[in-house]
């Protein structure tokens, strides 16, 4: 495997606020290896919510180069950058992006409807997929019968239902308590085992920990770049004290 | 997205507002509703005048002989008779627009049968009047064009003149009448046609073969016509033409130089069926405004409702831009959804249309012809509204930043 799963070369992205430029990125670059497990960190301001926007082909950057998965996203208009999307992206968001009234399985099938996969396997798929993330039994659950971490559960079991390459998630336990955090960091662990490569964005140095590479932003630059051992989230949630309550209530979501 | 997904996920999104979906639509409900009713009533009501007039005969001329003026009092049309035989044949000939004419020759006599009598109108004429009448009958035959020359003595009955001397009979063809105490087989009775549309009775009539009107009724030859001659053309689009052709040909064969009236005049019907028709169309033509006016307003509803949903639904856009959905898709997505809206607001209308002329018909006992063509229309209508004002906010959706719309808040 000679070439990285993401290439950035000189990358920068420039907003024009009114007069003002305002220069979120400034020449980033960066390699991303094919299963590899990054967390991104860095102060509000600091360009990586610029960065994970361009790494999704939510944006394309001002200059420099981004090639994903050996093609050169960085010139792609908005249909192209839709399917590069749906064929090789997964995301992860904060506040799960769940579709209201609409089940679980549904929400899950969403990426494949865009695919164009028919009913069965579509069906099919979805199933597999929340099943991964441990709730097979809850299929036709909507999100507000959903506890948080379930409802990021299926937001993850959205985002690898399409196979993806590259899992991107945005404060994935932002709005999590701590245990249902760690929950969900296992979830990404195992996901990473099984050779999806996975960046994610986060300002809690803890949750960064779980991370086997661990990239800070600084002023639109990566300042810093740095490999660890990750922390098992298995062992960590076994280890859990059983004094502390268990997660009951379901949390309040920001479904859409 | 196959376009029945597209669908389901339009309809999934109407029905999540019930009864704001049914408000949008309502401005395309009425309007299309209308526009049904509308054209229900305004179709039966040109259906009625036309069947009236179609009574007469269709692509009808009738002309008569100019007026008498003895010392300043003129007697009017018909009174002095102008037209000759010749003038007949003339008009049978050289008309080009002429399919036939045939004369009527008309005078009041009493008829009478063995048990009844009856003052009606005679009128001595050829087999082609029955053609040009459009009529048939209902028992017996028409004379035949040998009858005509022979002069023999058959009486084609009106319905009316049938019942009045042949009380309790329905069928007194073979019987014996006399006109002038001429004995006369009734060879038919003629079809019922009802009113003419100046409120007169078709059926109060006698038709017998011209030479034995001539001969036993009129009273000998005449070189002129005392009556009428019928003339009908190819289509109603030849009547004008034949009109001007039958003035022209009499002005010349009459001798009339450039400043002195016509000494005939010749009725177009076809005309007098236009001017009715349209009297009907002036006051569906202010309906049909009301109507267009509807639909926009319905429009613009659906407009303005299209992009509330756009704007509230931001975030599921947003959503769906970055699990993979193009531009394109979520355009054909909102398009979809308006167009639903129009289309079922349509058929609603549609329905309500179709209940109200029925109420109509009814209620008021108007005579409603809906149109299959007007329906489809009107649905293809409803369809136009849904693509035309649904465009703008499908498109706004579609240009919609996905980061930006996965923040909305």
């Amino acid at each position: 495997m000679t070439d990285p799963l993401i290439r950035l070369a000189s990358l920068a992205k420039v907003y024009h606020m009114g007069d003002v430029d305002v220069h979120a990125l400034r020449g980033a670059t960066l390699d991303i290896a094919a299963g590899d497990f990054v967390a991104v960190m860095g102060a509000s301001g600091s360009g990586k919510s610029t960065l994970m926007n361009i790494l999704g082909c939510l944006d394309r950057p001002s200059s420099g180069a981004y090639r994903l998965d050996g093609r050169d996203v960085s010139g792609l208009d908005r249909s192209e950058l839709a399917l590069v999307r749906n064929r090789t992206i997964g995301f992860v968001f904060q506040s799960f992006n769940l579709l209201s009234r609409t089940s679980a399985l549904e929400n899950v099938e969403l990426p494949l409807l865009y695919a164009g996969v028919g009913n069965r396997e579509r069906h099919a798929r979805a199933h597999e997929a929340l099943q991964r993330v441990g709730l097979g039994d809850r299929v036709d659950h909507h999100p507000n019968q959903l506890s948080g971490g379930q409802q990021q559960r299926v937001a993850i079991a959205r985002s690898l239902v399409g196979r993806p390459r590259l899992i991107l998630a945005d404060e994935p336990t932002g709005n999590l308590d701590t245990r249902t955090s760690v929950e969900i960091m296992v979830l990404f662990q195992e996901l990473g085992r099984s050779g999806i490569t996975i960046v994610l964005v986060t300002h809690e140095a803890d949750i960064a920990e779980y991370a086997a590479r661990v990239i800070v932003m600084r002023d639109g630059l990566v300042r810093e770049d740095r490999r660890q051992t990750p922390r098992d989230a298995a062992a960590t949630l076994a280890a859990w004290p059983a004094t502390e309550p268990e997660p009951v209530a379901p949390v309040a979501g920001g479904a859409p | 997205m196959s376009p029945l997904q597209t669908l389901r996920v339009a309809i999934r999104a109407i029905l999540r507002n019930k009864l704001r979906s049914l408000l949008t639509a309502l401005g395309i409900i009425v309007g299309v509703g209308v526009l049904i009713a509308i054209s229900a009533v305004g179709e039966g009501a040109k259906q009625n005048v036309s069947d009236k007039f179609a009574s007469m005969g269709s692509n009808l001329l009738i002309v008569l002989s100019g007026s008498a003026s003895t010392g300043g009092s003129r007697g009017g049309s018909g009174s002095m008779p102008t037209l000759t035989w010749d003038d007949l044949q003339a008009i049978q000939n050289e008309c080009s627009a002429v399919r036939r004419a045939a004369p009527a020759l008309r005078t009041r006599v009493s008829v009478v049968s063995d048990e009844q009598n009856w003052s009606t109108e005679v009128q001595g004429t050829t087999p082609d009047f029955f053609i040009i009448r459009e009529w048939q009958t209902t028992s017996g035959v028409i004379f035949t064009q040998a009858d005509t020359d022979d002069g023999t003595k058959i009486a084609m009955l009106g319905r009316t003149v049938a019942d009045k001397i042949f009380p309790g009979m329905a069928d007194p063809s073979g019987a014996t009448i006399r006109i002038k105490n001429i004995p006369f087989l009734v060879g038919g009775i003629l079809a019922k046609k009802g009113q003419n549309p100046m409120g007169q009775d078709y059926d109060d009539v006698v038709v017998v073969p011209l030479k034995a009107y001539q001969r036993f009724i009129a009273g000998g030859f005449n070189a002129y016509i005392n009556g009428a001659i019928l003339v009908n053309s190819y289509s109603p689009e030849a009547t004008a033409r034949a009109s001007t052709q039958v003035s022209r040909l009499l002005r010349d064969r009459h001798r009339l130089v450039d400043g002195l009236d016509d000494d005939f005049s010749v009725r177009n019907l076809t005309e007098m069926v236009q001017a009715q028709v349209e009297g009907v169309e002036t006051v569906a033509m202010l309906l049909w405004i009301t109507a267009a006016v509807s639909l926009l307003v319905g429009g613009i509803g659906i407009m303005n409702i299209m992009l509330v949903s756009v704007t509230e639904r931001t975030r599921e856009i947003g959503l769906r831009m970055a699990v993979g959905a193009t531009p394109g898709q979520i355009l054909i997505q909102f398009m979809t959804e308006a167009l639903t809206l129009a289309v079922v607001g349509g058929g609603l209308g549609i329905a309500m249309g179709v209940g109200s002329a029925m109420v109509l018909a009814w209620w008021l006992g108007w005579s409603v012809l809906i149109r299959p063509e007007i329906t489809l229309l009107a649905f293809g209508v409803s369809a136009g509204v849904g693509l035309v004002f649904g465009i703008y906010p499908a498109y706004r959706a579609s240009r919609l930043d996905p980061i930006d719309a996965l923040r909305y808040e």
